[in-house]
């Protein structure tokens, strides 16, 4: 099920090359290029119903009934009047249809949307306002400031120097930074002259439509001269045009050809386990159900041949057909008869479980956040009993544990610590909401979003302390942030890492204001005085060097070096006499670290002019080199910072979500493991991992993999092991290296001594992930309590958790925000977005969203608990319930000759799972509860079995089918017992087969009416109206069917007359229906009290103790303490990506780093990335408020939209 | 299946006012509605399995069903039974002839008489069934062949009968009526019986012929077509179905209320049983005026007109004579079931109540390890 435009486009003959014309309508309608028009709805008015009806019948379960359909209509079959078929049958498809006719129009409505949205096109030597659908390929289009891109672009010409624009591609990778495109000069000098553009004929050759994002190639052919395209040139639809006020672009792609719309691809459709052992079941059934057929298909031949060959004077047979004949035709016509052991009506009761469930998390209060008002919200309504079996949660860090926000929060100038508060007593206060802030009202630049609670800072800044001063100076001019300034005095800093934007952000409020830069210099007020610096270099911040460095020259011509970067790296290149400052700056250091804050060390040093003219020679020439730039740069930079004079130090808060700890806590006592996968830095990740309770101090032992070669790994690994277990047999734990490769295994679940933590760095982890290796890494993994690989790429976050799905028969959810988790949550079972934060890449693929990590609980403790068990439940329920009716066909196939005579009313057949059982088990499953929500976050392990599939397994549903054979045994052959040869209290007829079915039935509906009262355990108002209705609804209709009325209407249809009438008046058949019920429970409830007395399950225990507790109020939950540990463990702060040095000086701002693809190799250097870590870099906001709070429209939608669903058929 | 893949309309609109969020509230807040029913807080009763319900409903079920149990026991103890089967399988049967030489062209009906004795009088009203065994009126192809529109006296029915009828559907190019085995199978036998006094004579016992079929079948469900004034008429264009001696109009000439399709015999044979054995009501001996006995004990004849062949297929033909209780005819099994099974119930609730308090400790201490 694609989309048809995208068929279209590949039905068409594969375009090889395109080639187009500017402003040459007819040369470029000649090829038939799509236009920009999308249509990403299935259906139009009229193909809806073949369509539809076509679509659903691929659905096995559909066409299995109309295959029974099909089989009704042959008399000689047919055992069943039609409408037992065609009821169900036209019932599911009109709920089917139905729900994808409503999903349709909405598409039309978006589609409608976007295609009539407004662009400006270039036609006839005019601009005219032109619907988007209208826009060709060939056209020039204008576009304006915070636009939508139209279709795909070659960028022309734009208002912005050097034919710059600025975008935000949010929408097609989730990198909320902007990036750059430039127009090539010889078109950018069209500017914005209509007359030129419109006699702009320049010819495009370029590649077919593809779903490369990041390359492009063609050429520009002007005038016989021409030039070479790539990607920098080219607008992709999808993105937004920022910070330029307008630009010309010559329409590439359109619609459905656009990169946009090639990448929407179908996402790959997620089953639950339950499905998949739903699937299972139901082959099993279609075998089991041939068994049925055929057993009582040989009990007709030889009947025929015994009894139905002598019977013949009163009963002849069609055509003299012989035994063999009959018995074939008995084969279908039970075939028919025992459907309803796989039950049409399973299927759909199954999905409005799930959405009822899915209804319940959108409109949980308690995962709403209101902060920026967003609602859980269930995007996926297909998963839901899984959340209740989740076994391992892969977390991404940023932004999902941590806010990704950063606090300039301590620091420490010149052997003074700033930041803490203390009271008139000296002792030091906790702070809070209501702590006093700061007030920066003397400083008109300052962001007031700004907090900062210590006064003496401010003093000090106000006393113009020289190095409190040097020391901002330092924070303002020392980075590679980006400032615009739109209105005069309100600046935006777009920064690469959210800490650079927080010191700067500090360094503004505190009278040093960055204000804006170009190649070669640096703006700032300082202390309201505009001052420009010239910037003479950067030496940028790379891996190894863990500190960047800047040169520059003030207005007064002073030459300084400035430098901050990782307190150890920085400590070996001061100066002797800095010495005694370093022992109290460490000491602060170590106070912050202890605190779990970031730390940076600031340092400058003032440079000779002389040494400094030789050592630009000396670096330019290093930076031209062809061989070996970067060592040779690498050696300039070491030589120039050293002898640095210590200026002091910076504490940048990252800030951990709320409830982060809690959360954790109460996951790892539901028995669920998680493992956070970050791209961030060993030092950084550990941090966060004690801080968010993850890493704790009493944990046995916490291994750090960081080996840099196989069999460092390895060994790494083993020793853990071995830790872990010392007991264990070498050879038992470590399969030898041939057996992997014999198809997945599971690996079994070990148990270790104690509790332990596993740390491995992303080089480490590109070869745990090696075949050779991954059964070790995984089994030692596993044995932890925590496990946290740091320096990640999306494609290993993806790897780590295929792993785990490999080798464990365990559910996986991931859990993340940024575009960088979104190969991980596609590849997770169950895909978790944190909605409300940087870009929206991550919630688009998910399967559940919400605002905040600590949702997870209530996500999977509550909810999840709750929908597993409900639709365990009703699967057990169900199959029961269908079996029995069922299996009463069976035993009175011995009773009729083998004839396939039904033991009930068609009617009800007909009316039996979709009227008089269905609400019923639907009110069950969607309002069952164990215990509340309290309660299952008091008592975790209630979670648990869920991860050992313990409430429906192929056991159980054995069981099921056990209990339905007794049921079905019980059923039959107490009213065949009590009918036999007797008669009414007149005299008259009782035992005639009319009575015997209502008799049956009636008990039938008795039973399984008691027995789903025994399974429910949470009776509402709702339940008891549905059973009793139910109930009484049966009745009604079996009144009403059996009257007068409707038999003198349709004599043959309602021939059942006066049966109820005649039959329930009679004690004894009420007598049965009473004994009958009492003998299908008798059974059960002994076996559940006999369980719950001898080895009661953790929801009896928890169910009992609730009920002791009623009288009183459950205790609320406990809040857990936070450690802090006093151990130094800090990490610098310090985006780990390459720094934005070059661009920033090269003019070219925030360009994309060349991207590098390996996962095998050692790179000490720069990390293996699949996409870009500056992806990371949102936008910095120093508050709560995530700064990119416009969200774009449409293109949202239509994006979502591709996620196509291929339906659970079976 | 049904995923939520357009939620994002509404989600644009949404943000764009997020963005003003701080603005004098215009915009609705997404925040979920605080109804019990979407916080899933509704009112609820949850039972539990606890020692303090089960095992009292244990032993209350018990001492419910033991006494019911007797009490259908005896009730049906009580009820006097009688049957003989005439089928004539063994040489010894007065029927023997007649089942061996049956013939379905023989224009003269074979006789026979069964003597047998009661040994206690029978009070009240008597009931007279004929029993059918091995006689699968519950086959599917059996069952269907009839067509209740033209039983009802649906006209168009009546000269084109339904297709479930065949092969009995029309015979020689006339419809025939009743069409269908089930009509065509009608059990033909008459049964008379006969008192042997004292001195030897034969006393007819009077035999009712209606009010053995349901109200609701002899006055809705069955009716002669058009009209009961002239039923020769009403069926003329048909045929008697092809194993019938006489056409339909004349399975009662005397009454005109019993005869064609509102016939009580045809009407409770055409109640198809449900099980391959069955009997089927055939007349009531009514009670006598006084304290005489409706059928006192001594010698009885049975006359029999042996029309009716099962021994082809194994089946067998008995009489039986039967008073009835309050809960129908004989049959011990209501009351030994309840019987049984309220002794199991007061069984197992003992066996539970030693078992709960062996083990009761480990439950109560809800041992919940965290």
């Amino acid at each position: 099920m694609s989309f048809f435009g995208v068929d279209f486009a590949r039905k068409k003959e594969r375009e090889l090359e395109r080639k187009l014309r500017a402003n040459d309508r007819e040369y470029n309608l000649s090829f038939k290029y799509a236009t920009n028009a999308i249509k990403t709805s299935k259906y139009h008015f009229i193909t809806f119903l073949p369509l539809n009806l076509f679509e659903q019948f691929q659905r096995i379960a559909n066409a299995y009934f109309l295959f029974l359909l099909v089989l009704q209509v042959i008399p000689q079959i047919s055992s069943l009047s039609w409408f037992t078929t065609v009821v169900p049958l036209v019932l599911v498809l009109t709920v089917t249809a139905a729900k994808d006719a409503t999903d349709d129009i909405n598409r039309h409505r978006s589609d409608n949307q976007v295609n009539n949205r407004k662009v400006e096109v270039l036609i006839d030597r005019k601009l005219r306002s032109e619907k988007w659908m209208d826009v060709q390929v060939g056209d020039i289009i204008k576009l304006e400031n915070n636009q939508f891109v139209t279709a795909d672009l070659l960028l022309l010409s734009s208002s912005e120097p050097l034919n710059l624009v600025y975008i935000e591609t949010a929408e097609l990778d989730g990198e909320t930074n902007l990036k750059v495109r430039q127009a090539l000069p010889v078109t950018g000098d069209l500017g914005d002259d209509i007359e030129k553009l419109a006699d702009f004929n320049g010819e495009v050759r370029c590649e077919p439509p593809n779903n490369r994002l990041d390359r492009f190639t063609g050429t520009l052919t002007i005038a016989g001269q021409k030039y070479p395209l790539d990607n920098e040139k080219i607008l992709l639809r999808g993105c937004t045009l920022r910070n330029t006020e307008w630009c010309f672009g010559l329409v590439l792609f359109g619609g459905p050809e656009t990169k946009l719309m090639q990448n929407c691809g179908k996402s790959t459709f997620k089953r639950t386990s339950v499905d998949r052992l739903m699937n299972v079941l139901v082959l099993c059934i279609f075998g089991f159900l041939a068994f049925m057929c055929t057993i009582l298909a040989i009990g007709n031949f030889f009947w025929e041949r015994n009894e139905g060959s002598e019977f013949i004077v009163f009963l002849p047979r069609e055509n003299q057909n012989g035994a063999g004949i009959s018995a074939f035709l008995t084969f279908w016509s039970y075939v028919i008869i025992l459907n309803t052991v796989v039950p049409i009506s399973l299927y759909v009761s199954v999905e409005i479980i799930r959405l009822g469930n899915s209804f319940y998390i959108e409109w949980d209060r308690k995962m709403y956040y209101s902060r920026n008002d967003t609602p859980a919200e269930a995007r996926t309504t297909t998963l839901n009993e899984e959340l209740g079996q989740i076994k391992y949660v892969f977390s991404d860090k940023t932004g999902t544990l941590t806010q990704n926000i950063m606090v300039f929060n301590k620091c420490s100038i010149n052997g003074k610590s700033y930041g803490d508060v203390y009271d008139y007593t000296g002792q030091r206060l906790e702070i809070t909401e209501d702590t006093d802030t700061v007030d920066f009202s003397f400083n008109l630049l300052a962001d007031s979003r700004f907090m900062f609670h210590d006064h003496a800072l401010v003093e000090a800044v106000k006393l113009e302390n020289p190095e409190v001063h040097a020391f901002f100076r330092l924070l303002a001019l020392c980075h590679t942030v980006m400032a615009e300034e739109k209105k005069e005095g309100e600046i935006f800093y777009q920064a690469q890492s959210p800490d650079e934007g927080a010191l700067v952000t500090a360094a503004r409020n505190f009278g040093f204001v960055f204000r804006s830069r170009t190649p070669d210099s640096v703006s700032i007020v300082e202390m309201g005085q505009q001052r420009s610096y010239e910037l003479l270099a950067i030496l940028d911040f790379n891996n190894v060097r863990k500190r960047m460095s800047v040169i520059v020259r003030s207005p007064e011509g002073k030459l300084s070096l400035y430098c901050k970067g990782a307190d150890t790296i920085i400590y070996e290149r001061l100066h002797q006499s800095c010495s005694k400052l370093m022992e109290v700056t460490t000491e602060h250091l170590n106070e912050f670290a202890g605190e779990g804050l970031r730390t940076l060390a600031l340092a400058y040093k003032d440079l000779d002019e002389e040494y400094f003219i030789q050592w630009k020679q000396r670096h330019h020439e290093a930076s031209t080199a062809l061989d070996d730039r970067e060592g040779r740069l690498d050696q300039l930079y070491e030589e120039i910072e050293k002898d640095l004079l210590l200026l002091g130090a910076t504490a940048i808060e990252d800030k951990l979500q709320d409830g982060v700890p809690q959360t954790i806590e109460q996951l790892a006592k539901a028995d669920i493991k998680i493992w956070v996968l970050t791209g961030d830095k060993q030092e950084t990740a550990e941090n966060i991992g004690y801080s968010c309770n993850l890493l704790r101090e009493e944990m046995n032992e916490v291994f750090i993999i960081s080996g840099n070669s196989p069999e460092d790994v390895r060994q790494e690994l083993r020793n853990a092991q071995t830790a872990i277990k010392p007991a264990s047999d070498e050879d038992s734990v470590f399969l030898p290296q041939g057996t992997v490769s014999n198809g997945p295994t599971v690996v079994s679940e070990e148990v270790a001594n104690g509790e332990y933590g596993l740390v491995i760095n992303g080089h480490s982890l590109a070869y745990a992930l090696e075949r050779s290796l991954e059964l070790d890494f995984l089994k030692t993994a596993c044995m932890c309590k925590a496990v946290i690989c740091c320096r990640v790429t999306p494609l290993q976050k993806a790897q780590v958790v295929e792993l785990v799905k490999k080798y464990k028969k365990a559910v996986t959810l991931a859990i993340g925000d940024g575009a960088n988790d979104v190969s991980m949550i596609k590849a997770a079972h169950i895909g978790v977005g944190i909605s409300g934060q940087e870009g929206m890449q991550a919630v688009l693929s998910s399967d559940y969203s919400f605002a905040q990590f600590r949702f997870l609980q209530r996500l999977l403790l509550v909810h999840g608990r709750w929908s597993y068990l409900r639709m365990c439940k009703f699967l057990r329920y169900f199959f029961y319930k269908n079996f029995t009716f069922t299996f009463v066909h069976f035993w009175y196939a011995f009773f009729c000759g083998f004839s396939a005579q039904t033991v009930y009313d068609e009617w009800f057949i007909t009316l039996y799972n979709l009227v008089y059982t269905a609400l019923p088990v639907l009110g069950m499953s969607l309002f069952d509860q164990d215990v509340n929500d309290v309660w299952s976050f008091q008592h975790p392990q209630l979670y648990i079995p869920g991860q050992l599939n313990l409430y429906f397994s192929k056991k159980t549903f054995f069981k099921c089918a056990l209990h339905s054979c007794y049921s079905s045994l019980v059923l039959f052959f107490i009213p065949y017992a009590a009918m036999h040869d007797t008669v009414r209290g007149d005299g008259k007829d009782i035992s005639d087969y009319q009575s015997f079915a209502l008799l049956t039935q009636t008990c039938l509906l008795f039973a399984v009416t008691i027995q789903l009262g025994l399974e429910m355990s949470y009776w509402t108002a709702v339940n008891t109206f549905f059973v009793l209705g139910s109930l009484g609804m049966y009745f009604a209709v079996t009144f009403t069917m059996y009257s007068n009325g409707m038999f003198l209407m349709l004599p043959s249809v309602f021939s059942f007359i006066g049966t109820a009438r005649n039959s329930l008046s009679q004690p004894n058949v009420w007598l049965t229906i009473f004994l009958t019920s009492i003998l299908c429970v008798l059974p059960v409830i002994t076996y559940r009290f006999l369980f719950i007395q001898l080895c009661p399950t953790i929801n009896d225990k928890v169910m009992f103790k609730v009920r002791q507790a009623k009288a009183t109020p459950p205790p609320p939950p406990r809040r857990t303490r936070i450690r802090r540990t006093s151990s130094r463990r800090s990490g610098y702060a310090f985006s780990h990506a390459q720094g934005y040095g070059d661009l920033v000086t090269s003019g070219r701002f925030l360009r994309r780093p060349a991207v590098s693809r390996s996962s095998g190799f050692p790179n000490i250097g720069r990390p293996t990335t699949g996409f870009s870590p500056m992806g990371r870099s949102a936008g910095y906001s120093p508050t709560g408020r995530p700064q990119n709070t416009k969200t774009p429209d449409v293109e949202v939608t239509s994006l979502q939209m591709y996620r196509t669903f291929s339906d659970p058929a079976l | 299946m049904m995923a939520s893949s357009y939620n994002a309309k509404e989600e644009d609109g949404h943000h764009s006012g997020a963005a003003n969020h701080g603005g004098a509230g215009a915009v609705k807040s997404k925040k979920p509605d605080n109804t019990a029913f979407k916080q899933q807080r509704l009112p609820a009763w949850q039972p539990i399995l606890t020692a303090g319900t089960v095992l009292p409903a244990f032993f209350v079920i018990g001492l419910i069903f033991i006494p019911i149990g007797i009490g259908l026991y005896v009730s049906s103890n009580n009820i006097k039974e009688f049957e003989v089967d005439y089928t004539g399988v063994d040489i010894s049967s007065p029927c023997h002839p007649c089942a061996k030489n049956f013939s379905w062209n023989a224009t003269t009906p074979c006789p026979c008489s069964v003597h047998f004795t009661l040994e206690q009088p029978f009070e009240s009203n008597v009931f007279m069934y004929y029993g059918l065994s091995n006689f699968y009126q519950n086959h599917r192809r059996y069952v269907k062949s009839r067509d209740d529109s033209q039983l009802n006296g649906d006209r168009s029915a009546l000269t084109n009968p339904s297709k479930e009828c065949e092969p009995y559907r029309t015979s020689e190019g006339l419809p025939i009526a009743p069409c269908g085995a089930i009509a065509n199978s009608l059990f033909n036998d008459t049964l008379k019986l006969y008192y042997i006094d004292s001195n030897g004579t034969r006393n007819e016992i009077p035999l009712v012929k209606k009010g053995i079929a349901w109200w609701t079948d002899k006055h809705v469900k069955f009716r002669n077509p058009g009209g009961n004034d002239n039923l020769t008429l009403a069926f003329k264009g048909t045929s008697k179905p092809v194993n019938w001696r006489k056409p339909v109009y004349e399975l009662d000439p005397n009454d005109d209320d019993n005869n064609g399709f509102t016939n009580e015999d045809f009407i409770v044979w055409m109640r198809t049983a449900a099980l391959p054995t069955f009997r089927k009501l055939y007349r009531i001996i009514q009670k006598k005026s006084g304290s005489t006995p409706t059928l006192p004990s001594g010698q009885y004849v049975l006359d029999i007109t042996y029309n009716y062949p099962v021994l082809s297929f194994d089946g067998r033909k008995r009489m039986i004579l039967s008073t009835i209780s309050w809960m129908g005819g004989k049959n011990p099994f209501l009351g030994i079931a309840y019987i049984t099974v309220g002794s199991i119930c007061f069984f197992l609730g003992v066996v539970l109540l030693i078992i709960h308090h062996k083990y009761d400790t480990r439950n109560n201490s809800a041992d919940i390890p965290n």
